[in-house]
């Protein structure tokens, strides 16, 4: 029996300690009614050999295209340490750290991703993570109006060039909760937020603004003229950011003259592979006097009965174990793993390392993009420079196009034909540091194919 | 402040100029950061380690080895369902074609993880009755956030507004009234009788115009079946309110009772407990959720559909199910966990499948009567165990002071993780145990014994377990200190 | 058995109240309620000036186990707040009807307020449990 360890001895032994007939009359507090006849739709059990072959084939029909997408998640090299050390089993199959006794490995691992996560985006608190950048977003919106007690209307700014993922979790995660949302925009040929198109929230009560550096088009936002904008209103400041782009960019507790007040984001281009959208792990940190309304587990130093200093999840009564109905989020998990993931990939990267990640993303996205606007009618959108990613637009519909690209094994970038119209035919691409020379003139050779012989057709 | 630890912090490794340089990738030629606005630069680096790739396995090696886990220990953790975590589930999510595919490429490269999330999606369907199943929420309280918020669109679109209570038994898991904090409603509490059923008579006076529905596990947070569930079901679907099934406790009725047929409406699952994807030390987990006919429109996006023609699978969005209560994720769930968890129940099967419901509730009812055998309390010894139930030690606590956090403690000298203390919290001094169906039968003598010699030392030397554990890294750990001196980050010495 | 002052009045929630000069009242919580929290972490205060509504939940005290609400038990206006419990929340388990004072109110409408409890009638409401 997969995973049943019990001997037909067994069985009868404990049936006899038990004092019942069968496994069956274990069941017998159940209405006979209710009792499943049959579970058809479920196929027979594969032993480990036939389900490994299954998935192998499985694998081999998704193949491994040429990946010129980024979007919110970002092809990194992990190196090999990373995963091979959190899959111990120690980690691996370890339970949420509350018996403190049992877990100090998990335990003060999360405090040195705390201080990592601090330190990288200029904060003084981190929490163990959530679930992902765009559940983060979400959260920390609902946080803000907790924390900004000075604004009553619970109504939060956010930009039309934030991630629109991270803006449709945001309201389906408030949906009930009477927050008000107003859309900034973004500046048509330079896909950025102005300080001047807000002067129309000038008098109004706001709660917070949501500032994406880079913004979802790959875009360096104002980010110091914003935040001292929103201050100057009584807003707050939640900075949305890529933490690979930290290590060159200002981190959000230098923005403007105090700084933002939450700062979050996705944490997967630390050491998470792509896995088709998870798990990855978000990221949360904001000042001290905040640290109340933070969602999601906090661990801190502490000391045991002898003296000796230790670690242990705090602050635990703002949680649903607790807190119930008044908790400050139903979250119970971080994402522990993944979480673990990007502290090893910080601790081997470290400030250098990280520098090198992201000056090498920036130098192949502007590789890329000047060999796609090498092409006859291939433009940038965006005047304004950009981290690693940027938003370049063809004479013709892209989808036909990137299924071209697809048919040769290259994935060209993310149409934003349904997600921003207004931009025409439009293409997010992303080069990171795993794309080499060759990698980028066989894409820009395949586009130009492609877009001749759709002019052709 | 400089921490003196049995290992020291990764920041002690860190020594200027040292790093871990064979990961760190080359530079192209001309790649000087110069595209970055002035004013938009960072001026002072991080503080992050500087370590080589040694130091770096080695401390964390060492972090992992002050761990308690399921590789290396027994853990009956009640309510977390904590059983073996296959090897097979992840060598296959990590095969290079899964792990690097984007979430946002093409369904052309992807029909073979989207086969898996289809199929995965109506072995889900057929195991709990349920007509529909979406993937995406990522642990058990965003799956409870969408089952709750599926719930308020279906009595919205109705144009049924009042419906704003959502009923919780008294013994509920706290993500319950979180959850319905969380969707804007509010918690009202009912009543359990002392043989651990609901009070029906209390639920019929607190049902109303008002009820957005009702959230219940069964098996109950108390280990034992609800036993009139269909007239639970008939009182609130009667008032006009839904029924959210919390799939904490789903691994007792494996294969054996489906949520769909006790006429539940919506439903999560924490694929991390039955389904055996591993815990993570804290995550990741995934909520995927199952509805009843009424709730269909609503599902969150995205969810994989299977057509005729090729390419045979693809994503349902917003677009197609316009009534959905939306997208709660960043991208598509987590992924990689749901391919383990199809792994895991590819390997099980129909027959397997059934034997885990089987087996985890003999394992629970053998445990709970040799325990009572060796002299201790059950909350509910009238009632079969589910695949858990509780001890109390109110007895031993009047008779000798010793309480459920002792035996917890002690237990981790003897080699085994603690159950879960203080919750229900109906129930004085308790520990609530569930076994599993991986562990056999001489773990669960050993863990006899050892609970066996903790109540002799209860009655000998209580002051061995009030001062639990003895062997472990740290012994208990000063929480009031940690609160009210709040150090959650390292700051070097005299910074 | 817990300290009991007779000279107070009580709530059911817990909260006692003190009758100061000029119509102000003295708001805690009782010592049967810091025992049972355990020890206290943290305390969040109201801003001085807000009005409350009866029953309204005006303040949180924290120990590592549990939060719990204090209640407005009139409608007032906040006139003063023990700024002390920010640093040092142990003072309510220290001395929860002296210096672990939460806050001085000044009530709406005039006379006494209703529904208050006696420290005898308080006295059975804590033995029940």
């Amino acid at each position: 029996m997969p995973f049943i360890p019990h001997t037909e001895d067994d069985e009868r032994e404990m049936l006899a300690v038990i004092g019942a007939p069968s496994i069956e009359a274990l069941f017998d507090e159940i209405p006979a009614n209710l009792r499943v006849q049959s579970l058809e739709g479920l196929p027979s059990g594969l032993s480990e050999l036939e389900v490994m072959q299954l998935m192998a084939a499985r694998a081999r029909a998704d193949g491994r295209p040429l990946c010129f997408i980024g979007a919110g998640a970002y092809e990194h090299h992990i190196p090999a340490a990373v995963w091979s050390t959190i899959t111990r089993g120690e980690f691996y199959s370890a339970y949420t750290p509350y018996q403190a006794e049992a877990s100090q490995g998990t335990l003060q691992s999360i405090y040195e991703y705390q201080s990592m996560m601090a330190r990288l985006t200029g904060m003084q608190v981190s929490n163990a993570s959530l679930y992902d950048g765009a559940t983060a977003v979400a959260e920390a919106c609902l946080m803000a109006v907790r924390a900004n007690r000075r604004s009553q209307a619970a109504r939060i700014l956010l930009p039309r060039s934030l991630h629109p993922h991270y803006r449709a979790v945001t309201l389906a995660m408030t949906l009930n909760q009477d927050l008000t949302f107003d859309t900034l925009p973004y500046v048509r040929d330079a896909g950025h937020m102005s300080v001047d198109s807000l002067a129309v929230h000038d008098g109004q009560d706001i709660t917070a603004l949501v500032i994406q550096q880079p913004n979802f088009f790959g875009v360096f936002e104002e980010v110091d003229a914003l935040t001292d904008w929103a201050h100057a209103r009584g807003a707050l400041v939640i900075a949305v950011v890529n933490p690979i782009s930290l290590a060159l960019l200002k981190p959000p507790g230098e923005w403007g003259a105090k700084g933002a007040d939450i700062v979050v984001g996705e944490g997967q281009p630390l050491g998470c592979p792509l896995s088709s959208g998870g798990p990855y792990f978000g990221f949360m940190t904001t000042r001290m006097q905040h640290v109340r309304q933070m969602p999601g587990r906090i661990v801190g130093a502490t000391v045991d009965a002898d003296g000796r200093p230790g670690f242990s999840l705090t602050l635990q009564a703002r949680e649903q174990h607790i807190r119930r109905a008044k908790a400050t989020s139903n979250i119970c998990t971080n994402q522990g793993l993944l979480m673990m993931a990007g502290t090893l990939y910080l601790a081997l990267m470290g400030a250098e390392g990280l520098e090198r990640v992201a000056a090498a993303s920036m130098a192949r996205t502007a590789e890329l993009v000047a060999a796609l606007t090498a092409i006859p009618h291939v433009r940038r959108a965006f005047a304004r420079p950009g981290f690693h990613e940027a938003v370049v637009t063809l004479e013709r519909p892209v989808a036909p196009v990137l299924a071209a690209l697809a048919q040769r094994g290259i994935q060209g970038g993310l149409d934003l034909a349904d997600y921003y119209p207004e931009l025409g035919a439009a293409l997010l691409v992303c080069a990171t540091e795993t794309k080499t020379s060759a990698d980028i003139d066989a894409y820009a050779s395949a586009l130009s194919e492609a877009l001749r012989s759709a002019r052709a057709a | 402040m400089s921490l003196a630890l049995r290992e020291k912090l990764i920041f002690d490794y860190s020594r200027p100029g040292r790093g871990a340089r064979g990961q760190w990738p080359p530079v192209p030629a001309g790649a000087a950061p110069e595209g970055i606005p002035a004013g938009l630069e960072r001026r002072t680096r991080p503080q992050l380690p500087e370590v080589s790739e040694l130091d770096t396995v080695r401390h964390y090696t060492r972090l992992s080895q002050l761990n308690f886990s399921i590789d290396t220990h027994f853990y009956p953790l009640g309510s977390c369902t904590m059983k073996y975590n296959p090897r097979a589930c992840n060598a296959a999510a990590l095969l290079p074609e899964f792990a690097g595919r984007h979430p946002l490429a093409p369904v052309t490269h992807g029909q073979g993880f989207l086969a898996c999330m289809y199929e995965l999606q109506e072995m889900l369907k057929a195991v709990t009755g349920m007509r529909g199943v979406a993937l995406s929420p990522l642990a058990g309280a965003h799956g409870e956030f969408a089952g709750v918020a599926m719930i308020r669109a279906y009595h919205r679109a109705r144009g049924d507004l009042a419906r704003d209570e959502i009923i919780v038994p008294q013994a509920a898991h706290g993500t319950n009234p979180a959850t319905a904090t969380m969707c804007g409603c509010v918690a009202r509490e009912v009543a359990v009788g002392a043989d651990g059923d609901v009070d029906l008579e209390a639920l019929r006076a607190v049902v109303g115009a008002k009820t957005a529905g009702i959230m219940l596990t069964n098996p109950s947070t108390l280990g034992v079946f609800e036993r009139r569930i269909e007239e639970v079901a008939r009182i609130v679907h009667q008032a006009g309110g839904l029924l959210y099934y919390d799939g904490a406790n789903l691994n007792a009725i494996l294969g054996k009772v489906r949520p769909g047929d006790m006429g539940f409406d919506a439903i999560h699952m924490n694929l991390h407990k039955t389904f055996a994807t591993p815990h993570g030390g804290g995550g990741p987990g995934a909520g995927a959720v199952g509805v009843s006919a009424r709730l269909l429109p609503f599902l969150p996006v995205p969810i994989v559909e299977r057509g005729a023609e090729q390419p045979l699978y693809r994503w349902l969005g917003e677009r197609e199910l316009p009534q959905s209560i939306g997208r709660l994720t960043g991208f598509g769930g987590n992924a990689g966990v749901l391919l383990r968890a199809y792994v895991y129940m590819r390997m099980l099967g129909r027959e397997g499948m059934r034997r885990v419901g089987e087996y985890a509730t003999l394992n629970a009812n053998y445990l709970s009567a040799r325990l009572q055998q060796v002299g201790f309390e059950a909350a509910y010894p009238q009632r079969r165990a589910s695949h858990e139930f509780i001890l109390t030690l109110k007895r031993a606590e009047q008779d000798y002071g010793v309480t459920a956090m002792d035996v917890a403690k002690r237990l981790l000298d003897l080699g085994f993780h603690a159950p879960t203390t203080y919750f229900p919290l109906l129930i004085s001094e308790c520990l609530l145990i569930e076994p599993t169906e991986t562990e056999s039968k001489q773990t669960l003598d050993a863990f006899v014994a050892a609970m066996a010699q903790i109540l002799r030392e209860a009655q000998e030397d209580p002051e061995q377990l009030h001062g639990a554990p003895h062997r472990l890294p740290v012994r208990r750990l000063d929480d009031v200190r940690a609160a009210r001196e709040l150090n959650l980050i390292y700051q070097e010495a005299g910074g | 058995m817990s300290n009991i002052p007779a000279d107070l009045k009580y709530t059911r929630s817990h909260e006692w109240l003190k009758a100061l000069p000029e119509g102000i009242v003295e708001i805690g919580i009782s010592d049967h309620a810091q025992e049972s929290l355990g020890d206290l972490v943290f305390v969040e205060l109201p801003e001085v000036g807000r009005s409350l509504a009866a029953g309204e939940a005006c303040a949180v005290v924290e120990s590592v186990k549990a939060a719990s609400d204090i209640y407005a038990p009139v409608a007032a206006t906040v006139v003063a707040i023990n700024a002390q419990l920010a640093e040092a929340p142990e003072l309510i388990n220290q001395d929860p009807y002296g210096r672990g004072w939460i806050m001085r109110l000044k009530p709406t409408a005039q006379g006494a307020p209703s529904g208050l409890l006696s420290a005898h009638d308080y006295q059975a409401l804590a033995a029940a449990g």
